[in-house]
């Protein structure tokens, strides 16, 4: 039997999970944080799109959870626990976290690329999640795929080529 | 906040009316400077979410050419000139003489960015000024910097202040069209976008009296 696989698109502000042989995928990482928490045993991957690193910075009265470092996390691990993965046996890989601009302004806002990536690895280690690996920082945008049989996240950037981590 | 459905009509003209006024100023000032016809479409003002936004130029991966500025003063927010790469190549070939300058591939020689920086500067100043004048308030862009990269990661810059309120941005898009062009129609359109954050459409509207959002 020939099993097709499909990418799962996640969008900006954004999570979802897939299992193998689907892949899940999300594009145009700026200064935002693709993370990913897999589990290889059960070929079971989530991703969320981050955009800022902490939900106290939100003005509104309603929380969006993937756009937080924090309530993204934990969120994706509810998620995932509701599938039958065991926290423990999660494991992560992340990347994104540019400074696409490089301002002197008044406050640290153009910094956010930086200010996302330690966001999520402190929010990583709060739940024991080893990081795997992670291709962070730098200016340029990245779009992430992950294939969650073989456990290597795709990273593709307009000036820097490919790599698989 | 600002939802889905909250511009009124005449909220959507005033600002409908801004991006003509900012982009017919800035469409004037490139094409004076690149000494050719450059045309401007009916400005669109939408409420979308940050995915919407992520598909008006091609979608999230789409490679362009962008200056961003920030604006400062009486009013707050991004301002971006988005361009196809193949686009900005051409302007920037015009602007220095040389060739066989092009953006398709890094490293792009430092005198193409500064071209293309200054003519950034020149447009997005052409673009602000008309609006100062308009609302009589204060408008003070930073330098703009320059992109070359995916849409996406470009354009999410712009909404980061706006997404500690909102899930939507208020956008006002403006494309240019260089009407002497060889290449195919639909890969030379410019973009404006204006992208003020809610308190500062709060105060554009107050201030030509169409009440709020």
């Amino acid at each position: 039997m020939i099993v097709e696989s499909k990418v799962v698109k996640v969008g900006i502000a954004d999570m979802n999970y897939c299992k193998a042989p689907n892949k899940i995928r999300t594009s145009g990482l700026g200064s935002c944080v693709g993370v990913v928490l897999y589990d290889l045993n059960k070929q079971i991957a989530g991703l969320a799109h981050v955009m800022l690193p902490d939900s106290n910075l939100a003005k509104g009265k309603t929380i969006h959870k993937a756009k937080f470092a924090d309530t993204a996390v934990a969120t994706l691990i509810d998620i995932l626990e509701k599938e039958g993965v065991w926290r423990r046996q999660l494991k992560a890989k992340i990347a994104g976290g540019a400074q696409m601009f490089t301002f002197n302004t008044k406050d640290d806002y153009m910094r956010i690329g930086p200010r996302n990536v330690e966001a999520v690895k402190k929010e990583l280690q709060r739940y024991a999640i080893p990081l795997i690996s992670e291709d962070v920082g730098g200016s340029s945008g990245r779009t992430i795929e992950f294939n969650p049989e073989t456990g290597l996240l795709f990273v593709r950037t307009v000036n820097k080529g490919t790599k698989e981590i | 906040m600002v939802n889905k459905d909250s511009l009124n009509p005449v909220a959507l003209d005033v600002l409908k009316e801004i991006g003509n006024i900012g982009a017919g100023n800035a469409a004037t000032a490139l094409s004076n400077l690149l000494n050719k016809r450059i045309q401007m479409n009916v400005p669109s003002v939408r409420v979308v979410s940050f995915n919407e936004m992520m598909e008006l130029v091609g979608g999230p991966e789409e490679t362009v050419a962008a200056i961003f500025l920030q604006i400062e003063g009486d009013l707050n927010g991004s301002m971006f000139f988005v361009l196809p790469v193949e686009k900005a190549s051409v302007f920037v070939r015009q602007l220095t003489g040389n060739n066989e300058f092009s953006f398709n591939k890094p490293p792009y020689p430092e005198i193409g960015l500064s071209a293309f920086q200054e003519m950034g500067n020149i447009v997005a100043g052409s673009y602000l000024s008309a609006l100062s004048d308009f609302l009589q308030m204060q408008i003070m862009p930073t330098v703009p910097d320059v992109g070359i990269d995916m849409f996406g990661a470009i354009i999410s810059f712009g909404l980061i202040e706006i997404s500690r309120e909102s899930d939507y941005a208020i956008v006002i898009d403006t494309e240019i069209i260089d009407s002497n062009s060889n290449i195919d129609e639909s890969s030379i359109k410019g973009h404006f976008f204006l992208l003020p954050d809610a308190d500062s459409y709060r105060k554009i509207l107050t201030k030509l009296g169409v009440g709020t959002l």
